[in-house]
């Protein structure tokens, strides 16, 4: 993806530098996006082999392949490496790349603290993933870490999990004022806030949010790590805490959280939609207030992950409201997406085609999003395996595939060639196959009543949890498809124009492709 | 144009950070400070059904004497307490405020001297904010010796406001033994329960 | 009173048998027996066909799109991008939908924490990896832990037709009273979860939670731990056996001459066969999970015992061991757990099992004089 930017840059201007230390001490936002991407994507292969040990072990009753503790590690280590691993760090990654090209800036405003928070990424993966090879082995007590297990009953890597958690907050702090130092300042002239690209409001919008709940997270952990070792009791009902109060202050994190993971994806398909319509985004002022009411409304739902932790009445019905309340925001989104698809002038390139599939399993996960937030009902999905379906619906087709269109529809101003459009196709509809044959069945199973994080089940739930598992492996193995696909695009292809689709709109389709090293030196000037 | 810009960039990119590392600061202390608001938040709204400390008001409610209300007890025993403990009672039908006493026994069987520490809970969470405990075991540590056995008094007074559809509140103690080895703080602790995800 | 119930149990299994039958492909939920499963069904199925109609005008105006307006089918692209009127319309008819779904949610939700007026209360305690019941009016109560042999989940075995969700004691109620739990847990956070009640509940350490159900029908129903809580947390399933309230107070009178017997088989004088035999039984439900059925354990974490100082040496540390637990590892105070009968052969198989024939034999009643001990 990377190997390109040295042919074109412009005269008056360093080139990269060359050999490793380009790589170490760049301050380039080109060089330090294709990192992060390249970073993400070995972490989506990571998090992803470890989801096939879940899914192999997952393939018939009984135990099979890997032990119980080894398989809650696994589920732990999947969640957590998938959350801020591959997704965060593909989006940070997106956002480097593109959010100076649209909006017409020569950089990031903080190039240097950009390649500090890149840097700081590897470190916390390297101890996240060290803790697999320690005594007593890698965290066990799934991704949302709830105390005591994971406290007074976890095991001693928990402190490296804790040390790992803070280095990628850091990270993402550093990352999330970067991006909005550089949206508040560096905008080309003319450039008003409801000029912007929806891509760049997602982002902006999503820093903040990350900006406002990283730092409770590393609140959190940082009382898991006191309670461990230093003798409190914030979480220890036995000294007077309360291990519900770790989850009210998780989630307080968690619920914004998974609106990070998704709002700069509603950015990209916002750019994809039209471009592939030929036609203009319909009602691109109701999506910038659209996700701002998601934003903030996502602080106020926190609890309707706790529906059954025994919050009295009021409570239940004051979050069970809030949540519906978010409906409405992501109702009016997916209504502008299709109304901008609706009489215009389709097309389906791969980026197209994972922006519609997009469209489409989103708003499932968004349906049985609906039904979980009703809160009797909740009581009979809660910690089933219908919440995993919900959650990967939302996360696989929302965050990943996002991030796939996005790269698909990028991929030429990136790397100057066009990618193999057969093969994207082939990975296109693999991925989708895969995907539901992988999901759906565990609406099935939860409803059945099959619980979650369990590495064996009772024979009624053998069935689906086999097709469920085929699925899965096509899914993984598919992914491989794109490594291939990125390479040979990176390595040759058909020339890309500077615009390659018809339809795009932006800033970005106006530099060469592939994109110089050095862009809008000279800001261009936006009417 | 191209010199100026960066010249402005440059100053307010330093106000963006401060800002911004005002907002995670704050952000960071608000994760804290979630602890201290989330008990101030339950003792007013009684949600977690962990009951207050000493009430204080000195004055006596009047008795509602057309009005039964069942309080029960319950014990447990925290992880690896091996003391004997259960409530003398099992139940006890009051009127609303009026101050009753009941007790728990407590015994030691281990050969050793022990402190054991109470925690509360009652249910449902809603009847917290209406149940006062004038004098209670739990307000302090409990020290026994080797063998030794104690009946530990509890009074309390359920509130004449205790919302009518309420009949039966549930209050609920765990002992816990508060050796600093078992009460899983030190690494110690951490390092022997490795056994909880290896076994 | 027999025969009775085993006419419950076969009508309960013939009515059970073809949803076993058909359970593999099973794609929604059930039902349930109670009024609280019920009425979450129903709800579950209007929000269902809501978001089916949302999605079938939704995904049918987007395929509409995809079909009728392809670039290759030479559609020329309308230029509009906003409507007020269209836009306000879809922000408030959501809104009308939301508030339609909310009130029968918020009705249902309402009776759902109606917990008075119990005529039965049971204390439900979560456990590593088992749930312990107590029938808090009646003065006994018992553990119930999975019943599965390790055999079937190794594959050893071919599996049962309740795999994974036996126990050795469920949990007995009566049929049409309202039955009270009071939640809580000894150690980690558990879920008690019985999905054809609609009632689940999580078991929070420290704290007490409470739940009710009535349910109508006899049957044996099963469910399972929903809240992860370690190692075995896929392996503590919930059994609750609803029977007719005649043989449910049989049961109970018998649950306390039984708890009474126990006090009585404390004074009798055992021999080491009759407490091997209990032992093994004992053992491979309290202690085998950690130290594993041949007592070779998994070291570090879980020692075993096969051969160790412990279980061939000193007799008086060995039952401090079982009886008061070791403070700072996972190995916990029987002594509250077991009855005076299982400690005493639990100490004494242990002494005696794997090849550590020791040929010493602990009775109940040194254990009840260790446990009274001035």
């Amino acid at each position: 993806m990377s190997s390109v930017a040295d042919t074109h840059s412009q005269e008056h201007h360093h080139g990269p530098a060359k050999g490793i230390s380009r790589w170490l001490l760049t301050t380039n936002h080109k060089d330090i996006g294709s990192m992060y991407l390249i970073f993400s994507f070995a972490m989506f292969l990571l998090g992803g082999s470890m989801a096939m040990v879940i899914r192999a072990e997952l393939f018939q009753p009984g135990l099979q392949i890997v032990q119980p503790e080894f398989f809650n590690q696994m589920t732990t280590m999947h969640g957590l490496i998938m959350v801020f691993g591959a997704v965060m760090p593909a989006f940070v990654g997106l956002a480097n790349w593109m959010l100076p090209l649209m909006i017409g800036a020569p950089d990031m405003a903080l190039p240097r603290m950009n390649n500090w928070s890149f840097w700081l990424l590897p470190c916390a993966f390297l101890i996240l993933v060290s803790t697999l090879f320690m005594e007593g082995g890698a965290p066990n007590f799934g991704w949302t870490f709830y105390a005591p297990l994971s406290t007074t009953y976890g095991p001693p890597s928990t402190t490296f999990f804790i040390f790992a958690i803070h280095i990628m907050g850091v990270s993402s702090i550093m990352g999330a004022i970067n991006v909005i130092a550089t949206i508040l300042n560096m905008r080309a002239p003319g450039m008003k806030m409801m000029k912007m690209p929806l891509f760049v409001w997602t982002w902006l919008i999503t820093a903040f949010l990350l900006i406002a709940v990283m730092p409770v997270l590393a609140g959190a952990v940082t009382m898991m790590l006191m309670d461990i070792n230093f003798g409190t009791s914030f979480f220890d009902a036995s000294g007077g805490g309360d291990p519900v109060l770790f989850q009210h202050v998780f989630w307080f994190f968690g619920h914004p959280e998974v609106y990070i993971m998704i709002l700069p994806a509603f950015g990209a398909i916002s750019h994809i939609v039209p471009a592939f319509s030929r036609k203009p985004l319909f009602g691109y002022a109701s999506m910038v207030y659209a996700v701002g009411a998601i934003a903030l409304l996502s602080f106020l739902v926190w609890a309707h992950h706790m529906f059954t932790v025994g919050i009295p009445l009021a409570g239940q019905l004051f979050f069970m409201y809030a949540t519906l309340l978010i409906a409405v925001p992501t109702g009016v989104k997916v209504f502008n997406w299709v109304t901008t698809m609706f009489r215009g002038s389709l097309s389906f390139e791969a980026p197209m085609l994972f922006a519609v599939a997009f469209i489409i399993l989103f708003t499932i996960g968004g349906f049985s999003g609906l039904m979980l937030a009703i809160a009797p009902a909740d009581f009979q999905y809660h910690d089933t395996y219908f919440v995993v379906a919900h959650f990967h619906y939302v996360l696989v087709p929302g965050a990943i595939f996002g991030i796939f269109a996005s790269a698909y529809f990028w991929l030429p101003k990136w790397t100057g060639h066009m990618y193999d459009e057969t093969l994207a196709k082939t990975h296109f509809w693999l991925s989708f196959i895969g995907m539901n044959l992988a999901f759906f069945p565990m609406h099935f199973l939860g409803l059945a009543g099959m619980p979650r994080r369990i590495p064996d089940y009772a024979l009624q739930f053998s069935d689906f949890n086999m097709v469920s598992s085929i699925g899965a492996f096509m899914f993984g193995v598919t992914q491989l498809l794109f490594l291939f696909i990125v390479v040979k695009c990176v390595r040759g292809g058909e020339k890309a124009a500077a615009k390659p689709w018809d339809g795009a709109e932006g800033l970005e389709w106006t530099v060469p492709s592939p994109a110089p090293y050095h862009t809008f030196s000279t800001p261009p000037e936006v009417k | 144009m191209a010199e100026q810009q960066p010249q402005q960039g440059k100053r307010s990119n330093s106000r963006v950070i401060a800002w911004c590392m005002a907002g995670v600061v704050g952000m960071f202390a608000f994760g804290f400070a979630l602890v201290p608001l989330y008990d101030v938040f339950c003792e007013i709204t009684g949600i977690n059904g962990k009951t207050g400390g000493r009430y204080e008001t000195g004055v006596s409610n009047q008795v509602d004497e057309n009005r039964t209300v069942t309080v029960q007890f319950l014990a447990s025993n925290g992880p690896g307490m091996s003391w004997e403990f259960r409530p003398v009672q099992r139940s006890v039908k009051v009127h609303p405020g009026e101050a009753v006493t009941v007790n728990f026994y407590a015994a030691n069987p281990t050969d050793h001297a022990m402190v054991g520490q109470a925690v509360p809970s009652l249910s449902p969470s809603e009847g917290t904010l209406y149940f006062h405990k004038t004098e209670c075991f739990c307000f302090n540590q409990q020290p026994l010796d080797a063998g030794e056995s104690v009946e530990m008094p509890l009074v309390f007074i359920v509130d004449p406001e205790l919302p009518e559809h309420i009949t039966k509140l549930t209050l609920s103690y765990t002992l816990y033994d508060q050796d600093p080895q078992a009460r899983g703080s030190g690494s110690a602790r951490a390092g022997a329960t490795t056994t909880n995800n290896n076994g | 009173m027999r025969v009775h119930a085993k006419r419950a149990v076969a009508l309960a299994a013939g009515l059970l048998s073809p949803a076993v039958v058909m359970a593999d492909w099973t794609m929604n939920m059930a039902p349930g027996v109670t009024g609280t499963s019920n009425q979450i069904f129903s709800l579950h199925m209007t929000i269902l066909w809501i978001c089916v109609a949302i999605g079938v005008v939704v995904f049918g105006v987007m395929f509409w799109s995809i079909f009728a307006h392809r670039k290759s089918q030479g559609a020329k692209p309308a230029n509009f991008h906003e409507n007020t009127v269209v836009e306000i319309l879809w922000t408030i008819i959501p809104l009308a939908i939301l508030v339609a779904m909310a009130v029968p949610a918020t009705a249902t939700l309402v009776e759902m924490y109606d917990t008075s007026e119990s005529e039965v209360d049971i204390k439900v305690t979560g456990y590593q990896w088992r749930w312990r019941y107590e029938y808090i009016n009646d003065d006994f109560g018992y553990f119930s832990s999975l019943s599965t042999p390790r055999e079937q989940i190794e594959n050893r075995q071919a599996k049962g037709e309740n795999y994974l969700l036996e126990v050795d004691n469920p949990l007995v109620i009566p049929v049409g009273k309202k039955v009270r739990f009071l939640l809580t847990a000894n150690d980690v956070i558990h879920s008690w979860w019985v999905p054809e009640f609609g009632v689940k509940k999580d078991a929070i350490p420290g704290f007490i939670n409470e739940t009710w159900t009535r349910v109508d029908e006899p049957g044996i129903y099963r469910g399972q731990c929903t809240e992860l809580c370690g190692k075995d947390h896929g392996f503590m399933p919930v059994v609750v056996e609803a029977v007719p309230e005649e043989e449910y107070n049989a049961w109970v009178a018998e649950q306390r001459a039984a708890a009474e017997t126990e006090r009585q088989l404390t004074e009798k004088d055992w021999t080491l066969d009759e407490l091997m035999e209990r032992g093994e039984k004992a053992y491979a439900s309290a202690c085998a999970s950690c130290h594993q059925p041949d007592g070779t354990g998994m070291p570090p974490a879980f020692p075993a015992l096969k051969g160790s100082q412990i279980a061939t040496e000193d007799m008086a540390a060995h039952i401090d061991i079982v009886v008061n637990g070791k403070s700072g590892t996972a190995m916990q105070a029987f002594g509250g757990q077991l009855s005076e009968v299982d400690l005493a052969a639990v100490i004494t198989y242990e002494r005696n099992a794997w090849g550590n024939n020791t040929g010493e034999m602990v009775t109940p009643k040194e254990i009840f004089d260790y446990k009274n001990q001035e």
